[in-house]
């Protein structure tokens, strides 16, 4: 199948076995460019082998991924997706600004971007220390950091705001609609459903499969109810009848 | 392959070995203790010293790059580092070379200072070049480094990591020539130690400590020991998966 231009991602048929179990079956999706998409979900739902294989670096068993019109994980797409991974994946021995340097140059980005990128996660203040010695949620920072580096169409973003204060949070919800204004595309992950109201667009996740696709306000017409959470409870009732 | 990423990932392993100065104590001080050893244990046979000593400069440089080479590139595994350098436009081979040329600057300091210690405050007595047996003092660090970085491709964890060290090492040790002469063992051993680079690098260290003029055979076995750590590298690359389950 073919992804038309007004899609970042589109997925067909994917089917993802993990460790002799399937972590994903037969999702399909399509998300568009340009907005800030949340993908929310209980812990262990799929949400990060998803993003994985949109990035590219899970081993996929069936289905297509095609991503910015390219197959997720081809060569092209290696400077247009960015990706930072749930746990901070990023060297601890290293000062934040080393860390950064050193992405930055291996995805050939100027070298005023690592400037940038620490004044928009806030941590120009911790350039020169040592990430061992920052708190968890600067680390992942420093993380999320790397993935702003240069300037890649898609963000894939696994949890980036888990263990952050309020008001960073929030100034960095800014940062991704900022992002997305510039027509980039955001993927952010979530297991914590009152983010939901800070994103475009909605995926709801359970068990290996997208429950529903929509915008946090037709979600809520659509179920009725008052929040992400009752929405995501009243999906999956109707669901449960359903034999497994 | 780029220069430019290559020369980065050098950089940043300098600097990541920069942060942790004891290890390159470590790195640096343990041959040196190690051979100052072997010559105390020697001490009333300095014939024998002499005759294994260069031996044992090819050994000790090589486990210890190994060891360190391995852990550092399994951290990388496990920090989830290499998964997001690897959807990167990083190269495989970039990735190895920065390592094999970082970890190969401390084999030479390393090397070079084994052999000084040797030649000048233990008063090791070879036949051949000063030059030659630290060169190869050099190959056989570098050696250690490459199939360090190679077989951390089949570790999962730091223990098992650390267990490649007897698994790799010891079986060359032991097929190397050193205990008893390769053509004095069984047929198939002889077979076998043909195939396993430590002995060459062992092989070339005996003939300069006899051999006043550097022969053709001490060149071919340089080589091959430079060629075993292409090959080494050449098979990590080949095992660097961008996919993983």
């Amino acid at each position: 199948m073919t992804t038309d231009g007004a899609h970042a991602v589109a997925i067909d048929g994917l089917r993802v076995v993990r460790g002799g179990r399937v972590v994903l079956d037969d999702v399909s999706l399509r998300l568009p460019a340009g907005r800030v998409i949340g993908l929310l979900g209980p812990s262990g739902c799929g949400k990060s082998t998803l993003l994985r294989s949109i990035v590219g670096v899970q081993i996929v068993e069936q289905g297509t991924v095609d991503v910015l019109g390219s197959p997720a994980g081809t060569a092209a797409n290696r400077t247009r997706v960015a990706y930072a991974t749930q746990a901070a994946s990023v060297y601890d021995d290293l000062s934040v600004e080393e860390n950064l340097r050193y992405f930055a140059a291996v995805l050939g980005a100027r070298a005023s971007d690592v400037a940038r990128v620490l004044a928009e996660v806030d941590l120009a203040e911790q350039a020169e220390r040592q990430v061992m010695r920052l708190s968890g949620g600067q680390r992942s920072r420093v993380s999320l950091a790397v993935a702003l580096l240069g300037v890649p169409e898609l963000l894939v973003l696994d949890e980036p705001t888990v263990g952050l204060d309020p008001v960073l949070r929030s100034d960095l919800w800014d940062l991704f609609h900022r992002l997305a204004d510039a027509g980039r595309t955001l993927l952010v992950s979530s297991h914590v459903m009152d983010e939901a109201t800070r994103c475009d667009e909605l995926l709801l996740m359970r068990d290996g499969a997208i429950l529903v696709q929509a915008t946090p306000e037709s979600l809520l017409a659509q179920t009725g109810a008052r929040d992400t959470e009752e929405a995501f409870l009243a999906l999956v009732r109707d669901r449960s009848p359903a034999p497994a | 392959m780029s220069v430019l990423r290559t020369a980065a990932t050098i950089r940043r392993v300098l600097q990541q070995l920069r942060r942790d100065p004891r290890t390159v104590a470590l790195l640096l001080v343990v041959p040196m203790v190690l051979l100052w050893l072997l010559e105390l244990v020697f001490d009333a046979q300095p014939a024998t010293f002499d005759q294994i000593g260069p031996a044992l400069l090819a050994l000790f440089p090589l486990v210890v790059m190994f060891l360190v080479t391995s852990v550092t590139t399994l951290r990388e595994r496990t920090s989830g580092t290499l998964e997001r350098l690897l959807s990167m436009p990083l190269g495989r081979l970039d990735l190895l070379l920065g390592y094999l040329v970082a970890f190969g600057l401390v084999a030479v300091v390393q090397a070079a200072l084994a052999s000084a210690l040797m030649l000048g405050f233990l008063g090791l007595d070879v036949a051949g070049p000063a030059w030659l047996l630290v060169l190869v003092a050099v190959v056989d660090a570098v050696l250690g480094c490459a199939l360090g970085l190679f077989v951390s491709a089949f570790a999962r964890t730091e223990f098992q990591a650390v267990q490649f060290m007897p698994a790799v090492v010891l079986p060359q040790f032991l097929l190397c020539g050193l205990l008893v002469p390769r053509d004095e063992m069984g047929a198939v051993l002889e077979a076998i130690s043909w195939a396993l680079p430590l002995s060459y690098a062992v092989d070339a260290m005996q003939r300069i400590t006899v051999e006043v003029t550097v022969s053709t055979r001490t060149l071919v076995d340089l080589v091959v020991v430079i060629a075993s750590i292409g090959l080494s590298v050449a098979l990590g690359a080949a095992t660097l998966r961008r996919r993983t389950a």
